[in-house]
């Protein structure tokens, strides 16, 4: 396709046509910030953090939804923009309940960013937050409305990305929020606990609940990996801080299978993996009672054990039942260990349940 | 039959839109019917007599309206109620001489000798569930020629030529729409007649619709031919339940007789129209949250661009015509471009309907042409302000227009003048004020409206419209900062560049324009605590001033907090810590004493 | 999957049937719903149950249990009737389409609703909506596997997509979805009785060869192993004395318990490798602990044939070990020994003996892994099966006739009984039910049952119930539910307090040895007030 070129801060950019402004900008170096623009949402231009000025045009453009044309002429950083943002970023300041030591997103908060940005310091309205009850309704995600910005990103993470089609804005003007059907909270709603909504909220009004407070971005050490529980293959990312695993999340840009979505076990069922009823060491049972082992001792046992049966009976009077959840390595492992080294065929799975 | 001692033609109109049927048009038009009834069985009467129900005339204020024709010749009634329709029957009917003491008076000519009519000239005079009577003075022969004689191309550019634009506030021109739309290549094209008429006051859309239902189905049709679409919808708030009954009516009857469905009229051009009931959100009348309505979606608007003409609803594109607009095409086909562009000023064309309503003495729908002054429609039509006090300013363009001061009362009246001072056409409201009107407390009026009705897309207009409220309010109270009106100023000049969409972008307006023009009562308000207007109550001090008490007790009496003391035929007084200032005791205390002060 | 998960959104139709997506595979539902939702795909709903797909159907067809082969027949017939069916597709690669074509001939609509219960409308109009698209894909998952007829299930399935000539084209396809994360690798890396890694025939005397040459070993067992069922019954039987499970629990996930039970109890040493003391892991002499997803390093092989990462993000907990470790250990204990550094040394094998993977390294699948067949490593991997020929030279068109279920209500046991999972849960919940979240969703089994089934037996939301078939009894909650269908009731299998395997049959399709946990036949009473708490 025949590329466009536009003017953006005096400097020529060559772009698709299909391109937005912000991306125009962005790959030509130029800042734009963004609050409601998720790169996995379709855009929809509502929180006019994005604004830039378009030469011949009457009023600002939120850059994020407007296409580029040829020879438009673009300034990101003029006065008027810079006003426009400062006033959307003040208003949504003043508007809820922003005090960022009080709040587990700290740090992790794309307002918070923003004001820093703009240089924020102090507001020119009074602070009204709208006084909701918090939404503790429920074990995995906790929802603070004075925290929201409204910038619509869960209800599209909600109805376009995962299709569950459970929140909407509700309600009109500064009273405007985020509703379940009948303003129910998250618990007694249809909600199915994707945690879509969760993984894109730019502030603290969407947690993970067991997450809160556990741990900073920065200090958390996230591992790719694949999800344990459906054939699906979903990707995410295990976050870890001092040894423990405190929360999954994915991103969108580790492409397929599952393009940053999860559902509500591979988002929240993480827990049992720090679980006290995990199995540490080796039990060897005596008189119908387990009692712990070395790994020598088991592993001894287990030798000796199907080692008699082998020799007494025969390769083919032991079945090993290998695991569709353990990894391909193992499962190799298992079934060369089962003919190569016990000698039989008798292996199989659980694949028909 | 026919030999009768009373042979006449005998048709009587009652107005029956929202107004008349408010005022007790049905049972004046039972009555009618009843007394026909009676007279009829004694002979009296032999000829047909024909009682209509007709739509809004535009008078509103001077309902139930009634008309008797006796052979053509009208007699028009004002404020009819049904006890007083048998003496009608038996003196004008029957006895052939009109009740004067009845008849509309020369403000009813006046109200009317300005206008033109054009888009209402038949509401009012014809039977809006009969297509017949549609038919009658004119109604769907533009269609049937278009179908048999125009292209589609044809048709835009007669539209184009009569340089038409639309009603609904932007005056974008309807033709070059049409045009974008149809040369825009797509199976599946969409045509909407947006009927979702939010501001307060207005009901140009309503009485349209209640009165002449045909001419915009009429007019959807030509439209939808024009650009080439099947599907046409009419998004009409459910809170119109007459105008919705109507409609659906008329739909039907221009169904059976073929002006809808497949090969409308003989030709290949399939179109049908369906009724989509919106709920009331004020937004809704911006377009592209009308298509999120229809849609199913939350009524929000969307960015721009891509615009509907290219983009839609279901994402084809779409035309969004007004009512109003749509109306007036079955008239410009009729009577030709030519004639249509001859009317209206040089770059707004025809004519606009106005919901004329404040303080001032003829409130009604008026339609006139466009170009006409300020000063005529207020004092010529609207019979001037009300109680004869002093013009202030009239306020165009609803909720999200501007105000228009005293010194602007020549200004001719079209687009692009209402727009250089600072106001806009809107759909057509006009609120007159007068000087018991305050300006601060006018504008906090129209932002209470717009800020709860903001739909809470954008932060601009969800916080920005409210915290302009907040400010005008603290200043209403007394409590305004000495900066405030820069503030208010810088504001509302973001909010109007940075909204997502018309409402965030408008409504900041009043603001703007009563600063503009009134900024020494804003100033009052800040630096002298004082509401020159004497409207916003904390900045009033009542008092009574003792030299003109005679201790009548009557403010005493009406005080609704008790807050006046005092003994029969001694001096009273009110006592400042319970006075809420409702001005109960300014407006009893008895106009030859005068002794309770404003201040 | 023949396609991919992303392939569906590009389908006009997409069939479902026998899968509870947006519960079971909630991810993959998305992508159906957007299809539906944002790029206008019909979707055909096949279930008996009124599950939330049903909410983005345009065709929701609800037939008896077990007669998944006729109503798919009523599909082909009506293609054929109307002459929607691929010529060309037919032609040129497939085989035995006559006589399919004359055996369906007798599955008229109105025929096919005298034994399924749907409408002859309904088929005729989901038969359409089919044929008349030009790429439609076939999603299904284990209601349609888990009967005793489930390879004719699925080949009646596959008998629509060739009809049409749906296979090897994008938005096509018949997708099966797997239940485990793993289970489609497990199958790849042979930890089947019959074939090693890549399906590679271990009856095949060539193939062995090269395997035991591989292994290096002078010989390897001829004769294909026994099946899990097949054990089972030799432990009964005294041929098979010793087990060793791995990760696994028979002991709540397979049907018929009790004769399970009777079973690992005749065993003279069972051996059980896993994360939590299990059901089966209890009856064990030996439990070794085993390290959970988190701790190791892997591959997992998805649904679409996916080969992806499993990274190690913390330490075993304790003194667990990663299974592949204590395998390795175990094996060279008994005298054959194995030395990997780590599993990336084993995926080199494996690579390099599997055809099938043979381009798979760690380094190739770092970013979205790889799609297998990917032979070699420049092959791009294969996101569409079967695109220019099947994997056997022409695709086989099978005549299937309709045989109802072998347990079908009667008077004594009058309902359906049917089994799954919800959402909040997974396999035997030995990791969702110690979850805080899940458990806090759903903690107890729920029968799902109609409101007229439960008003007929007396029964209310949220009372206990006892549930019987031939077999056992277990006690449930009520819930009564627009899901249900009359005449069905649905239990979930992750409860061991009430194990709804205690009244599954153990009754198996002949050729893949699933058993037909789908259908059975119970009866429900309320619980003894005394009982109840």
């Amino acid at each position: 396709m025949k590329q466009v070129t536009l003017t953006i801060n005096g400097k020529s950019v060559k772009t698709s046509p299909r391109s937005t402004i912000l991306i125009a900008a962005r790959s030509a170096g130029f800042r734009i910030p963004t609050l409601c623009y998720h790169p996995r949402l379709a855009s929809v231009g509502s929180c006019r953090v994005c604004v830039v000025e378009i030469q011949g045009r009457g009023n600002l453009a939120a850059s994020c939804v407007t296409p580029v044309a040829d020879g438009m002429v673009v300034r990101t950083d003029s006065e008027r923009v810079v006003a426009a943002r400062r006033l959307v970023v003040e208003l949504l300041l003043a508007g809820g309940e922003h005090n960022c030591s009080l709040c587990a997103a700290s740090g992790d908060c794309e307002l918070q960013n923003l004001a820093y940005e703009l240089g924020i310091e102090k507001l020119d309205f009074p602070v009204e937050a709208p006084g909701y009850p918090r939404d503790t309704s429920n074990a995995m995600i906790e929802r603070d409305l004075n925290k929201c910005v409204l910038c619509g990103r869960c209800v599209r993470a909600c109805n376009e990305v995962q299709v569950n089609e459970v929140i909407d804005i509700g309600y009109r003007g500064a009273r405007a929020k985020i509703v379940t059907a009948f303003d129910r909270n998250y618990g007694d709603s249809d909600c199915v606990f994707c945690g879509e909504c969760v993984s894109v909220c730019p502030t603290g009004a969407l947690r993970e609940k067991a997450a809160r407070f556990k741990g900073r971005p920065w200090e958390f050490q996230k591992t790719r990996t694949t999800c344990v529980y459906c054939g699906t293959g979903c990707q995410l990312d295990v976050n870890v801080r001092d040894g423990r695993v405190v929360k999954v999340t994915s991103d969108f840009r580790h492409g397929p299978p599952n393009y940053g979505s999860l559902c509500a076990k591979g988002r929240f069922a993480y827990d049992f993996i720090h679980h006290p009823d995990r199995l540490t060491t080796p039990l060897i049972k005596e008189d119908d009672e387990f009692r712990e082992a070395t790994w020598d001792e088991a592993m001894d046992l287990v030798v000796l054990g199907l080692s008699a049966i082998r020799n007494q009976e025969g390769p083919d009077a032991i079945g090993v039942l290998a695991s569709a959840r353990c990894t391909n390595e193992e499962n190799y492992l298992l079934q060369k260990f089962t003919r190569a080294c016990l000698g039989t065929n008798n292996i199989d799975h659980c694949a028909r349940l | 039959m026919v030999n009768s001692r009373m042979s006449k033609e005998i048709v009587i109109n009652v107005c029956m839109g929202t107004g008349g049927i408010a005022a007790g048009g049905r049972d004046v038009m039972d009555a009618f019917i009843e007394a026909f009834r009676e007279r009829g069985v004694d002979g009296r009467v032999e000829k047909h007599c024909a009682v209509h129900q007709v739509g809004c005339r535009g008078f509103c204020a001077r309902d139930v309206l009634v008309d008797v024709s006796l052979d053509g010749e009208r007699t028009t009634y004002q404020y009819i109620q049904a006890a007083m329709v048998p003496r009608l029957v038996e003196e004008h009917v029957l006895g052939g001489q009109p009740v004067t003491e009845w008849t509309v008076g020369p403000e009813y000519h006046a109200f009317h000798d300005r206008q033109v009519k054009v888009v209402l000239a038949d509401c009012g005079n014809i039977d809006p569930d009969r297509i017949e009577e549609y038919e009658g003075v004119g109604g769907y022969t533009a269609l049937r020629r278009i179908l048999s004689e125009m292209s589609p191309g044809e048709v835009i550019d007669v539209v184009r030529e009569s340089g038409l634009r639309g009603r609904g506030g932007a005056g974008f021109p309807t033709g070059i729409k049409w045009k974008i739309c149809a040369d825009n290549e797509s199976e599946v094209k969409y045509i909407i007649c947006n009927a979702d008429e939010g501001d307060p006051g207005a009901f140009m859309d309503r009485s349209v619709i209640e009165g002449n239902p045909h001419a915009v189905i009429e007019g959807l049709i030509i439209g939808a031919y024009a650009i080439g679409s099947a599907h046409g919808y009419v998004y009409i708030r459910a809170e119109y339940p007459l105008a919705v009954e109507r409609l659906r009516r008329a739909l039907d009857q221009a169904r059976a007789k073929g002006y809808l469905g497949k090969g409308i009229h003989g030709s290949r051009f399939d179109f049908d129209i369906k009724v989509k009931l919106g709920a009331g959100a004020f937004v809704c009348g911006e377009e592209t949250a009308l298509i999120a309505s229809i849609e199913g979606e939350r009524g929000m608007p969307r960015s721009k661009p891509p615009f509907p003409v290219f983009k839609g609803l279901w994402g084809k594109p779409t035309v969004i015509n007004n009512v109003e607009t749509l109306a007036n095409l079955p008239v410009i086909f009729r009577r030709g471009a030519a004639w249509y562009a001859s009317v209206g000023s040089e770059k707004s064309k025809g004519t606009k309907v106005f919901a004329l309503t404040g303080k001032i003495k003829n409130t009604g729908l008026i339609e006139v042409p466009m170009g006409i002054s300020l000063k005529e429609i207020i004092y010529d039509i609207g019979g001037g302000i009300e109680k004869d006090r002093a013009f202030k300013a009239v306020q165009t363009g609803g909720p999200s227009g501007g105000c228009i001061p005293s010194q602007h009362i020549d200004l001719s009246v079209d687009y692009e003048n209402l727009i250089r001072m600072g106001s806009m056409m809107g759909s057509g409201g006009m609120v007159v004020l007068d000087e018991t009107d305050c300006m601060v407390n006018i504008a906090k009026f129209f932002l209470e409206f717009t800020q709860s009705e903001s739909c809470g897309k954008c932060t601009p207009c969800r916080f920005g419209t409210r915290r302009l409220l907040e400010i005008l309010t603290r200043i209403t109270r007394g409590q305004g900062r000495p900066d405030d009106i820069e503030r208010l100023e810088r504001m509302a000049r973001t909010i109007k560049d940075s909204s997502l969409c018309g409402l965030g972008m408008s409504a900041p307006n009043p603001v703007l324009s009563t600063i503009r023009y009134f900024r020494h009562e804003y100033e009052a308000h800040i630096h002298e605590h004082r509401c020159p207007a004497g409207v916003c109550r904390e900045l009033i001090t009542y008092t009574i001033d003792p030299e003109r008490c005679k201790g009548c007790g009557k403010c005493r009496r009406h005080c609704p907090v008790e807050a006046i003391e005092g003994q029969p035929k001694a001096v009273h007084v009110i006592q400042q810590e319970k006075c809420i200032k409702c001005g109960s005791c300014f407006e009893v205390c008895p106009e030859k004493f005068s002794a309770v002060l404003r201040a | 999957m023949t396609n991919s998960i992303s392939d569906l959104e590009h389908s006009e139709v997409i069939l479902v049937t026998g899968s509870n997506t947006t519960e079971m595979h909630p991810v993959i539902s998305s992508a159906l719903k957007r299809a539906v939702r944002k790029r206008g795909a019909e979707l055909i709903l096949v279930d008996p149950r009124k599950i939330r797909l049903q909410r983005y159907a345009s065709a929701w067809l609800r037939p008896k249990p077990g007669t998944d082969v006729a109503w798919i027949n009523g599909l082909l017939h009506v293609i054929l009737r109307d002459g929607l069916q691929n010529d060309t597709f037919i032609r040129d690669r497939t085989q035995g389409f006559e006589e399919m074509a004359e055996l369906v001939k007798r599955y008229t609509p109105a025929h096919v609703e005298e034994i399924t219960g749907i409408p002859a409308a309904d088929i005729e109009r989901a038969g359409r909506l089919y044929g008349r698209a030009k790429k439609a894909s076939i999603v299904y998952a284990m209601g349609i596997t888990q009967h005793t007829t489930g390879t004719d299930n699925v080949k009646s399935l596959a008998n629509l997509a060739m009809l049409c000539g749906n296979i090897g084209i994008a938005g096509g396809g018949v997708n099966p979805l797997r239940g485990q994360n793993n289970v489609q690798g497990a199958c790849d890396m042979g930890a089947l009785p019959n074939v090693y890694s890549g399906y590679q025939q271990v009856g095949d005397a060539a193939v062995r060869e090269r395997m035991a040459l591989f292994w290096n070993v002078p010989q390897l067992p001829k004769v294909p192993g026994k099946t899990l069922t097949e054990i089972t019954a030799g432990v009964l039987s005294g041929q098979v004395k010793a087990m060793y499970i791995v990760g696994e629990n028979p002991m709540l996930s397979d049907p018929d318990l009790r004769h399970l039970k009777g079973a690992l109890r005749n065993l003279h040493f069972l051996v059980v490798q896993d994360i939590f003391m299990t059901e089966t892991a209890a009856m064990a002499d030996v439990v070794l602990p085993a390290a959970s997803f988190a701790e190791k390093d892997g591959t997992f092989t998805n649904t679409e044939r996916r080969i992806q990462r499993v990274r190690k993000a913390i330490d075993p907990i304790g003194d667990c070990r990663a299974d592949w470790s204590i395998i390795a250990d175990l094996s060279t204990r008994l005298g054959f020994p194995m030395s990997y550094g780590s599993p990336e040394a084993i995926m080199d094998e494996i690579a390099r003996v599997t055809p099938s993977y043979g381009g798979v390294s760690y380094r190739r699948i770092e970013g979205v892994g790889v799609q297998w067949p990917c032979p070699t490593p420049e092959h791009p991997g294969t996101p569409i099966l079967h695109k220019e020929s099947f994997t056997r030279g022409k695709g086989v068109f099978h005549a299937i006739d309709f045989e109802p279920p072998p347990e079908v209500p009667d008077a004594e046991y009058p309902l359906y009984l049917s089994t799954g999972r919800v959402l909040y849960h997974w396999h035997t919940g030995s990791m969702t039910r110690r979850s805080a979240g899940m458990s806090e969703r759903v903690n107890r089994c729920e029968m799902e049952i109609s409101a007229h089934d439960a008003a007929k037996l007396g029964l209310e939301n949220g009372q206990e119930a006892l549930v019987s078939s031939r077999r056992g009894q277990i006690a449930v909650t009520v819930t009564v539910s627009e899901k249900a269908v009359r005449g069905t009731v649905f239990i979930p299998f992750h409860f061991a307090e009430a194990a709804v395997n205690e009244l599954t049959h153990g009754l198996r399709d002949p050729v893949a040895k699933i058993p037909g946990i789908k259908v059975c036949a119970v009866k429900v009473e309320p619980a003894p007030v005394s009982e109840s708490r």
